[in-house]
């Protein structure tokens, strides 16, 4: 009886695995299109992943990763028992948390008012303005800034003199560097920001407002019941992205605004990878520090999405 | 009753005035500073010292351009910026469609795995020195195309494609496959073709990439000769105090600092301020981008 049975499922798996085989042969032009792609993910993605092994090696160039000898944890060891890491640390979560509790809500709000915009003219010629730093690059962006704000003649000085307060030397004051820092962030994301809450928005179906108006409630109630309800999903699945950013404060941002005078509230992870390991040429050490950041940025977004399930959301995976 | 209703619509009308005022504020603080930037820029060293808060200038003068095209400095970068963003946007865009199209085919065997393996890359990665030797043992530095082919694809932007062809009318490849096309003339000649706005849109993205790119180039660009305008930028208006950070003298007398940074950075912004426009109507379009899920 066991027999009986037995060979027809075999029959079964192998009619099936032709198939499959099939049906691969018949797409063999469809995996000549990817193939370059998965060449590049695999070389300039994944090799590096690759090369994260150096953090467990005294690296040296000239021996490649097999000549170089292994240290274990000794440089993560170094790291963590650095006089620098809380500072590092500390600056990185500052940063972090000026971007989700500072500039997250504001491409929200700003969104929600646009919606309430009846103009389409008006409307679109906002959204026109407020897109267009997003087009700058982070030197143009710091360029400006600095023009402006340097003691030297910039205009933000001038003003302030012209009105007695007194010049400020915002480029070179630490206590300057966080407000400075996520002013910038929002001037050049926010409008942008909007484009995929506005989205959602659209799906809304606009009789639930006229349903909200015949009960009496005012604009405001309207927000708070329709539409963000309308676009939660969408600002859970974003905040999730963001947290995953977490340690992507942008490299290229603060290097251009760190100096001497800031870098006790500037250097962030990815600016101490970079001195450390191309301006001083410590591989390993600095690969150690960005393994350390890659993980903990992977564990929040891993947490995070999690964190969405459990309140029946829908999350990014 | 008629008395809350007119009480609704007052508030309703005060809402919108405020609405309306903010609104039109946020726009203007938005651009005040560029346009600060390009007043200047075309003004005289003496108005400019003069003026506290200069927007339009009174006398309209060219020679902070003069001064930063009378040696060929800013406009060697200009070119390789050029360079790198036609060629960049180009070859991005080539490796992107095929791969985007290639994986919107639910028919394919292994694909999602092969997703898999994309959309962990935009969770973690290798990191700065990992990648950094990948691209010197790939034989890349001081050469170009490190500012391109480390960044061939973003896997964003492959995702939002993949998402826009998966939405294409699957009727479409059925029948030309039945008129004999096989998997590359589909793309090219009836997919592509049907898809402009999404790749006029992801061309943008990738354009404004390439044209801004900054890191890559002092990451792997030693070569002062190569290095693209952003660099040059940086150089002028931050660190430097004179143009001439590669020993080249410039012959003119230096005219006040302020109106060549602000013609510095005007022309290493214009050439993406100038595409905008014609692209701007895609945005609208924004549902394009609400796919970013994986």
């Amino acid at each position: 009886m066991e027999s009986s049975t037995a060979v027809p499922v075999k029959e079964l798996k192998k009619q099936r695995r032709s198939e499959v085989w099939r049906q691969i042969k018949r797409n063999r032009l469809i995996y000549l299109m990817i193939l370059p792609g998965i060449i590049y993910f695999l070389i300039y993605k994944y090799l590096p992943m690759y090369g994260l092994i150096i953090s467990f090696l005294d690296y040296k160039p000239y021996r490649g990763i097999m000549g170089s000898e292994w240290v274990g944890l000794e440089h993560f060891q170094r790291l963590f028992t650095s006089s620098e890491f809380w500072m590092i640390f500390k600056n990185t979560l500052v940063l972090f948390g000026l971007q989700i509790f500072v500039y997250f809500p504001i491409p929200i709000i700003i969104s929600l008012m646009l919606n309430e915009v009846r103009h389409s003219l008006f409307k679109r010629g906002v959204q026109t303005l407020i897109y267009i730093p997003h087009f700058m690059s982070w030197v143009v962006i710091v360029s400006i800034s600095y023009v402006m704000l340097t003691l030297d003649g910039g205009i933000v000085n001038e003003l302030l003199d012209y009105f007695g307060i007194g010049k400020i030397n915002f480029l070179l004051n630490e206590d300057w560097f966080r407000p400075m820092y996520i002013l910038q962030v929002i001037w050049r994301e926010a409008g942008w920001g909007t484009i995929i809450f506005l989205a959602a928005i659209t799906a809304v179906d606009p009789q639930l407002y006229e349903a909200a108006r015949m009960d009496g409630a005012n604009r405001f109630r309207q927000m708070w019941h329709i539409t963000i309800p309308a676009i939660r999903n969408v600002i859970i699945v974003l905040l999730i992205l963001k947290i995953g950013d977490v340690l992507e404060l942008g490299f290229e941002h603060v290097y251009l605004l760190l100096n001497s005078s800031n870098r006790d509230v500037a250097e962030i992870f990815d600016t101490y990878v970079y001195v450390a390991g191309l301006q001083q040429g410590q591989f390993s050490y600095s690969t150690a520090v960005g393994f350390f950041k890659g993980i903990v940025g992977l564990i929040m977004v891993v947490f995070a999405n999690w964190l969405a399930k459990k309140f029946n959301e829908e999350g990014i995976y | 009753m008629a008395k809350k209703k007119q009480r609704i619509s007052m508030g309703s009308k005060l809402f919108d005035v405020i609405n309306y005022i903010l609104l039109a504020l946020l726009g203007l603080i938005t651009i005040l500073p560029f346009i600060h930037v390009v007043g200047s820029s075309f003004a005289t060293s003496a108005e400019v010292a003069n003026t506290k808060f200069l927007l339009f200038p009174t006398e309209f003068s060219v020679n902070a351009y003069k001064y930063i095209f009378s040696t060929d400095t800013i406009f060697r970068a200009l070119v390789v910026s050029v360079i790198v963003t036609l060629g960049g946007t180009l070859w991005s865009m080539l490796f992107s469609t095929l791969t985007a199209y290639g994986l919107s085919r639910t028919d394919l065997v292994g694909r999602r795995v092969i997703n898999f393996m994309i959309v962990f890359t935009l969770l973690f990665n290798g990191g700065m020195i990992p990648t950094f030797l990948v691209v010197q043992q790939t034989g890349l530095l001081d050469s170009l195309w490190a500012l391109i082919i480390p960044v061939t694809i973003n896997a964003f932007n492959m995702i939002i494609l993949r998402s826009f062809f998966m939405n294409l009318p699957p009727g479409l490849e059925e029948s030309a496959k039945i008129d004999g096309a096989n998997d590359f003339g589909i793309l090219f000649r009836i997919v592509i073709p049907i898809s402009l706005p999404a790749i006029a849109t992801i061309s943008l993205f990738y354009a404004v990439t390439y044209w801004n790119t900054y890191m890559h180039a002092i990451l792997y660009l030693s070569d002062a000769d190569k290095w693209p305008v952003q660099v040059l930028l940086r150089q002028i208006v931050v660190l430097a105090s004179g143009i001439n950070y590669d020993g080249q003298d410039f012959t003119d007398v230096p005219p006040p600092e302020v109106t060549v940074k602000m013609a510095t950075i005007v022309v290493s912004t214009l050439p993406i301020l100038l595409v905008y426009p014609f692209l701007q109507k895609y945005f609208a379009k924004g549902a394009l981008l609400g796919s970013v899920k994986g």
